[in-house]
């Protein structure tokens, strides 16, 4: 949006595509519509003030940011391993680190159970070695919005590490150029627009994380209670208060989806004419 | 496990929604509530009803072959906000009167609310009881992993009060958000211990053990039963309630350990 890079044509598209893409906007944003409309503006304030939802916020912000952290740090070397090396079983290995995009929260809350629970297939010797147990801890709210939120970067990045031209890194590769420092200066560079875009989709999926979190971390305001448990139970008794919390939440992830746009994503054009 | 439900309440609404629609284009004629029931009866019924409920609908689908019964079950709280909001039930049954009282003032119920079972809370525990946990007291301890409801939903507020009466502080890991999600982290192995209906210990079978509550400290829930405002089938919806408060509902109501009215 700065300047005149980006410069607004005037596109024609047929009315059908049109109309279409009207009713797919107005699908998404009627729901939004119906909670400015059904929000009790009068007692907002007081409602966001409040301890409870001010405890929750705080523990969404920083466990969504710790589950944005450690998909970065094990989903970059993912995708690099799937997008570049091929190994037999590749196909399989994709589909089960992307797993958790298709299961229902829900049940990769109970297989969390299994795995990393007190009596879980790894759980058990954590508890036992390390007397380290998740469940009901404000790290089991970490690891459940990691399981489902690291395929989405995975997912953008490998893509985007598929598309990307190779004889820049062999170029740096025959310039005496070590394998990490080619990572480091040549790739991740390139890459960076569809690392930015997954880690945000990353983070903006961990903060609305509901199901696999109740059911691996359970819901204690303070530990465990995020910001969509919160919403979720004040619905039952305090639907007022249930719609600010929520509209707290969604203001948030909207401005930073819209902030970031312009920061990050705008420098894609630039990014992939290197790469091109 | 837990959005199961709410994800198959949405989808029962909707059929619901199709079934009354499909059901009035294709017979003129309103079922008369004197003779018996036709069409769809949707009942909202509170979690803890689950087993018995589902027995009681096929009981219901043999004395009337007219009528069948669709089910949207979940905490009662949860099911009050979704009649609040419009959703199409016929018949509400709630786990408390506090939730049943919020709609019957919100003038959502045709009917007066009619108690048809009690029940009473137990402590769950793993089969055997292998921590020995005997009564209240012993929740206080803080190496157990304890959970209960929220205080949100009714079987949380009656865990709080058992333990208010007992005198006895006890700090839950997790407030879950209806009695079966305390269930399942029980006999899982990630809680040692919860408060439950003595109706949810029966039904986990062999998987939970139950220690029992003594009456002093003990509460009694209530659970009624009405008509809401915009029922789309009251005649059926009439009839059902009739069915759970007679011989048939109530006997199978007392097999999975209610107590009677």
């Amino acid at each position: 949006m700065t300047g005149g890079r980006r410069r607004r044509r005037r596109v024609s598209l047929p009315i059908p595509v049109l109309v279409l893409a009207g009713v797919a906007v107005a699908f998404f944003a009627l729901p939004l519509v119906g909670l400015l409309w059904r929000a009790p503006w009068s007692s907002a304030w007081g409602y966001l003030t409040d301890d409870d939802a001010l405890t929750a916020l705080r523990l969404s912000m920083i466990c969504s940011l710790w589950a944005t952290a450690l998909s970065v740090l094990f989903g970059v070397p993912l995708a690099w391993l799937l997008a570049k090396v091929d190994f037999p079983g590749r196909g399989v290995v994709r589909a089960l680190c992307t797993l958790s995009l298709v299961l229902p929260p829900v049940v990769g809350g109970v297989a969390l159970f299994f795995a990393l629970g007190r009596r879980g297939l790894v759980g058990q010797y954590l508890d036992r070695w390390f007397d380290i147990t998740l469940p009901f801890t404000t790290a089991g709210v970490v690891v459940a919005q990691t399981f489902v939120a690291m395929p989405f970067l995975v997912i953008t990045v490998e893509a985007s590490l598929r598309q990307l031209d190779t004889r820049f890194d062999d170029a740096s590769r025959t310039l005496g150029a070590s394998r990490w420092y080619t990572f480091r200066r040549v790739t991740l560079p390139a890459i960076r627009p569809a690392l930015a875009a997954g880690a945000v989709l990353a983070w903006a999926r961990a903060l609305g994380e509901f199901g696999a979190t109740i059911t691996f971390a359970g819901n204690f305001p303070g530990t465990t209670q995020t910001m969509p448990l919160a919403v979720y139970l004040a619905l039952e008794t305090n639907p007022e208060q249930a719609i600010v919390l929520a509209l707290a939440l969604i203001l948030i992830s909207f401005a930073v989806l819209v902030g970031l746009r312009d920061r990050w994503f705008g420098r894609a054009p630039r990014a992939n004419a290197v790469a091109a | 496990m837990r959005t199961l439900p709410r994800s198959a309440s949405a989808s029962l609404a909707l059929l619901a929604v199709f079934a009354v629609s499909c059901g009035s284009s294709d017979s003129g004629s309103p079922s008369t509530g004197s003779t018996g029931a036709s069409g769809t009866v949707t009942v909202f019924a509170a979690a803890s009803l689950t087993a018995a409920f589902t027995e009681i609908g096929e009981a219901f689908a043999v004395e009337y072959p007219d009528a069948d019964v669709t089910f949207n079950f979940a905490a009662s709280s949860e099911l009050a906000a979704q009649i609040g909001e419009g959703a199409p039930a016929d018949v509400f049954a709630s786990a408390d009167l506090d939730n049943m009282t919020k709609l019957t003032d919100a003038g959502a119920t045709s009917t007066d609310p009619v108690v048809f079972a009690g029940n009473e809370l137990q402590i769950i525990v793993a089969p055997g009881n292998p921590l020995g946990i005997a009564g209240v007291a012993d929740l206080a301890d803080a190496d157990l992993i304890v959970v209960t409801c929220a205080p949100e939903v009714p079987c949380g507020t009656y865990a709080a009060q058992v333990f208010e009466d007992a005198g006895v502080a006890v700090t839950p890991k997790s407030l879950e958000e209806n009695v079966k999600a305390v269930v399942t982290k029980v006999t899982l192995g990630e809680a040692d211990a919860g408060i439950v209906y003595r109706t949810d210990v029966l039904a986990a079978g062999d998987a939970a053990a139950g220690v029992e509550i003594p009456d002093d400290l003990d509460v009694l829930a209530e659970y009624p039963i009405a008509v809401t405002e915009l029922a789309p089938n009251a005649a059926g919806a009439r009839v059902f309630i009739d069915f759970v408060l007679g011989a048939t509902g109530q006997r199978i109501l007392a097999s999975y350990g209610f107590l009677a009215p």
